[in-house]
């Protein structure tokens, strides 16, 4: 639609007009960046800042991780605390946000990584300005950060899930796996020890892992990669799914078939979200950590790397407030705690 | 866009316009043939190799997966028939997908009819938006719809946050709707045939549903016979948004969580659906069956690649050469159809 | 595409968008100030003013670190932005781009960890742009085909393939030195070194569009296909070797993101499309084809390359940019139509008072696109 037979003036007028919209939008826009709670402090003498990136903004796990972190902050003496992310949890959209945190000179950035690799280039440039890199929940390739907060032993997360799927569908049969994306680091890592669990245990010679596939933490897609697995699998016995998207879409379809209560159903899983599943009966038991717990140690390890405290090495010990001491392990790790195993009995005593 | 291309337009002098209709009718009964036969064989084949996919469960699955990609490509259809397109569906969804959850922890025992009218109100409100701009601004729908596409998107985030509510937050009833069967068919698929039924008559055989094929087809001519353009296409926006609140409700329904993200990037997947069906993209041919039909095969190719246990990442380039395929089918058909006017126009004289 | 009444009013407008072009008397108005206050220009300004608002308002906005960061995030976009403003001046349209990008991200890796040497794996992934690019061209300039759906289904078909080609894998370790060069800076300006790269195929475009025959070839294509047979523009080839470009450039861009990111994967780039068309629109580029020009479309990709880094470095949610890219695409269209609306009612209600005898001549020459706006 554009400009009919123009004269000067009223071209001129309209352009200018134009222009003034344009301008009043982005005035608007910056204004209201301008209005909100710049950076505190940050890069100033004495004071620390942290920033956590999570693998997607507005998804309830990372809420509960992110809110254990804030608390962590908090308590840890850090004096300006954001989060950030993309609104999608693809590989290389953390990267513009992890540049501006260097040019706002942050002091720790706390990350999850959703590609070990796409986000490095941008971490060494923090560094280089600085920061100090902890990656929590999902890990990004070890030379990019100073230490990675883990849930759990990655194999203690492995074995409870094979023992819980085990007791579920009576020690034999085919079973599959439904994961968030194939690049996932952490799930991938749970299921490289739950193939050379099934391979390695004789208790487990009869059960046979016949698929994997991908949800990509997407509830449509966990859903209908789900329905997929049973009509492709017929003999199918039990499902594992070690993300919490996973699992609730999982659950979701298998209490709305035919299928509820004839196939099994374990993983990671949140227990608001898994709470309704486990009463009707469609899932018996599941496990987690506590993911705030996740987000408060990564903050108190934040504030001892900027502190000198530690430098990520192994053996180096910190405080974790009211999580006690912590220890750095081998390329940098530190656990927070056991998984928990959650049931009818138990899931009621549990908030998040 | 000059996406009109060979534009009956100056073929179609005003006075063979009744004569054009008929031909046109049955080049519509042709079109949708191919589709309809690549959803036999495809059902057939897969069947063949896994017998399970028409099991009671199967098929239920099938229809499941196709309802709301069906309600969402027949009101696509009305839009595209137009000479438009909406490409702010998946947001349009997204939004009263999240609204109905906050609805129904928000109020307590809210009846469902409630909550399906207040959907379906929101989706009519942001659909009229779009049709607004459309017809008022005269901008290409395609730019102000990419314009929605965000803006709803970003109203998503920020009335959702990282809010999300579950299956278990809303009532056993309403998630019932998408789990209890009628003969074979699940009740929300029930709906979604309604719609087609109700919307395919409207286009047929009713004064305002042949003048959007009207418009869609020569825009210049249907405003010189006196039709309401601006009206009538207003209407095609406000139906299509009218029927992405009604498959935002049924997401709801369906799927265990809603929130800021819901139907992301569903837009292309839609447009596709009718596509395939035989609705052709420069307006003025195609029915809502036809994308019926069209949806129907593009979610049944997921679930048969899976049943067969084909590698899924094929699934996503077979639908690109289904639409290519559509395009093609569609381009010959029309240069048939003109051939057969030209004759009949030349018998005439 | 376009609706209805805007097709309509669009062939008016086109045609009256050529007369008053080439004959500028009828707006009274000399070249240079036509250029200076047409559409195009009018972006440049807005973004030339953000910038130096960003600059003076946003804290740590005007420092070489900015520059560098903002360059690098918007290089895809702004790569793909020049043949999509050429492809849109034509009257056409190219969605599958993104999905070129991903397509010949996935080659890269596969090809990469197959132990390809690294430039033949450069080679033979542009080689699979244009390819993809001429499939393109074949359908929509050969066979005539709608671009809007054909491009639709290349969409689906060459993100399909980049799935098929590596399917969930993701392949990271490219050699260093590239990688590193690719993320390098001029000096200490902050200017990203692959800008010089960019900068080449800019000018390209921009001469390519505004200075050849080819170009202003291009031009009349948009306002009229048959028109532009006649003046002796070969419609076919030009829009064949226009998707070609595309394509080409589009794996340029693919190479580009691969390489940046380190990370080569099939859903490298997704949903760019949408980006780059919303941006090329917002600069200028008028849907219909026929109008537009490089710096325009240039401006438009900077401009909201330059909002989103502000936002991101007040880390303001891209929630808010989201909301202020659609708001920004939808006024820049609608705005125009809106004043056009405003002064010509005031055109009309002036000629009544002023000059009754002149009102029947002003209604007159109103025809051609008043009454049809009337509605």
């Amino acid at each position: 639609m554009e400009f009919i037979r123009p004269t000067t003036g009223r071209r001129t007028r309209r352009l200018f007009a134009f222009a003034a919209v344009a301008a009043s939008v982005a005035l608007v826009a910056s204004g209201c960046a301008s209005g909100s709670d710049v950076g505190t402090g940050a890069g100033a003498e004495g004071d620390l800042s942290v920033t956590f990136i999570p693998k997607q903004l507005n998804n309830p796990y990372t809420d509960v991780v992110l809110g254990g972190g804030q608390d962590g902050a908090t308590a840890a003496g850090f004096t300006g605390i954001e989060v950030v992310g993309p609104l999608e949890a693809s590989a290389s959209s953390q990267v513009s946000f992890i540049n501006a945190e260097t040019q706002a000179g942050t002091s720790v950035i706390v990350i999850a990584a959703n590609d070990p690799d796409a986000v490095g280039p941008a971490l060494e440039e923090a560094r280089a300005a600085g920061a100090k890199i902890v990656a929590f929940d999902s890990d990004t390739n070890p030379k990019y950060r100073d230490v990675f907060i883990s849930q759990v032993v990655a194999k203690d997360v492995a074995l409870i899930q094979v023992k819980l799927i085990a007791e579920q569908i009576g020690g034999s049969g085919e079973i599959a796996i439904l994961s968030a994306t194939a690049n996932a680091t952490n799930q991938n890592e749970w299921i490289k020890f739950i193939e050379e669990e099934l391979a390695s245990n004789p208790d487990y010679t009869d059960i046979t892992l016949v698929a994997k596939v991908y949800g990509d933490d997407d509830d449509t897609k966990s859903f209908q990669e789900a329905q997929g697995l049973l009509q492709a699998y017929p003999n199918l016995k039990g499902i594992i799914s070690p993300t919490t998207v996973g699992i609730a879409a999982t659950a979701r379809y298998l209490s709305t078939s035919d299928y509820k209560g004839k196939v099994a159903l374990t993983g990671l899983g949140l227990p608001n979200e898994m709470r309704p599943f486990v009463k009707d009966g469609t899932v018996t038991a599941f496990a987690l950590w506590d993911p705030a717990q996740l987000g408060y140690v990564a903050a108190f390890a934040g504030k001892a790397l900027a502190d000198g405290t530690i430098t990520g090495a192994k053996g180096d010990k910190f405080d974790a407030g009211d999580m006690g001491e912590r220890e750095v392990g081998a390329d940098g790790l530190v656990i927070v705690g056991p998984p928990t195993t959650f049931n009818a009995d138990n899931i009621d005593d549990y908030d998040f | 866009m000059t996406l009109t291309s060979p534009a009956p337009s100056q073929e179609t002098p005003p006075k063979t316009a009744r004569r054009a209709t008929r031909d046109f009718a049955s080049v519509l009964r042709w079109r949708e043939i191919p589709v309809t036969i690549a959803l036999i064989v495809l059902v057939g084949l897969t069947y063949l190799a896994n017998p399970l996919f028409l099991s009671q469960q199967g098929v239920k699955d099938l229809l499941l997966n196709a309802t709301i990609v069906i309600i969402l490509a027949v009101g696509q259809a009305m839009v595209i028939i137009t000479r438009n397109v909406d490409l702010s569906i998946g947001s349009i969804l997204g939004i009263v997908a999240f609204s109905t959850g906050t609805l129904f922890v928000a109020v307590p025992g809210i009846p469902i009819v409630l909550v399906f009218l207040t959907g379906m109100a929101l989706g009519a409100l942001l659909g009229a938006v779009n049709g607004l701009l459309v017809t008022i601004a005269k901008v290409p729908s395609l730019v102000i719809t990419l314009g929605t596409l965000y803006i709803y998107r970003g109203l998503n985030n920020a009335w959702a946050g990282g809010t999300q509510y579950f299956a278990g937050d809303r009532p056993d009833n309403f998630g019932a709707l998408s789990v209890d069967t009628i003969a074979g068919f699940p009740l929300i698929t029930l709906i979604a045939i309604v719609v087609v039924v109700i919307v395919a008559i409207f286009m047929a055989s009713t004064r305002p549903g042949r003048d959007l094929y009207a418009i869609g087809s020569d825009p210049e001519a249907a405003k010189l016979f006196g039709i309401p353009v601006t009206r009538r296409v207003l209407l095609a926006f406000l139906s299509n948004g009218i029927l992405a609140g009604l498959a935002g409700v049924l997401y709801a329904s369906r799927f265990n969580s809603v929130g800021a993200t819901t139907g992301t990037g569903l837009e292309f997947d839609i447009v596709a659906a009718a596509v395939v069906g035989g609705v052709a993209i420069f307006g003025g041919s195609g029915t809502v069956a036809g994308a019926a039909i069209g949806a129907l095969l593009l979610t049944t190719i997921t679930s048969a690649l899976t049943a067969i246990r084909v590698d899924k990442f094929w699934q996503q380039a077979i639908v690109g050469l289904l639409i290519l395929a559509a395009i093609i089918i569609d381009r010959v058909a029309r240069i048939r159809t003109q051939k057969k006017l030209r004759l009949s126009e030349a018998r005439d004289v | 595409m376009s609706n209805p009444p805007t097709e309509l009013l669009g062939t008016a407008t086109n045609k009256s968008g050529v007369r008053a072009s080439e004959v500028p008397s009828t707006g009274g108005r000399t070249g240079i100030a036509r250029i200076l206050l047409s559409r195009d220009t009018v972006m440049i300004y807005t973004l030339v003013f953000f910038v130096i608002y960003a600059a003076l308002f946003i804290p740590r906005f005007a420092s070489p670190v900015s520059t560098g960061f903002l360059l690098l995030d918007v290089i895809p976009a702004l790569l793909i932005a020049l043949p999509m403003t050429l492809v849109i001046i034509t009257g056409e349209i190219d969605l599958s781009v993104a999905s070129i990008a991903g397509l010949t991200s996935a080659l890269m890796g596969v090809l990469w960890a197959a132990g390809l040497d690294i430039g033949a794996v450069l080679l033979i992934s542009l080689l699979a742009g244009v390819l993809a690019g001429a499939f393109n061209g074949l359908l929509v300039a050969v066979l005539g085909l709608p671009s809007l759906a054909v491009t639709i289904g290349t969409l689906a078909l060459f993100r399909g393939l980049a799935l098929v080609v590596i399917g969930d894998n993701a392949v990271a370790n490219f050699p260093p030195e590239l990688t590193s060069f690719f993320t390098s800076k001029i000096g200490g300006t902050g200017i990203p070194t692959v800008m010089i790269g960019v900068i080449v195929v800019a000018i390209f475009f921009g001469v390519l569009l505004h200075f050849t025959p080819f170009g202003r070839g291009l031009f009349a294509l948009g306002y009229s296909k048959e028109a532009a047979t006649f003046v002796g523009i070969h419609v076919m080839r030009s829009k064949f070797w226009l998707y070609v470009a595309s394509g080409s450039v589009s794996a340029l861009a693919g190479i580009y993101w691969t390489l940046r990111y380190s990370s080569a994967r099939s859903d490298n780039a997704s949903g760019l499309e949408l980006t780059v068309i919303a941006a090329v629109l917002l600069g200028g580029v008028s849907i219909f084809g026929g109008k537009g020009s490089i710096p325009g479309a240039v401006a438009g990709v900077l401009l909201i390359g330059t909002i989103n880094f502000t936002l991101r470095l007040n880390r303001i949610s891209d929630v808010v940019l989201i909301i202020v890219t659609g708001t920004l695409l939808i006024a820049s269209v609608v705005a125009p139509s809106i004043f056009e609306g405003i002064s010509k009612w005031r055109h009309t209600r002036r000629n009544r008072r002023i000059l009754p005898p002149a009102s029947a001549l002003g209604a007159t020459r109103a025809t051609a696109s008043g009454v049809q706006e009337r509605k």
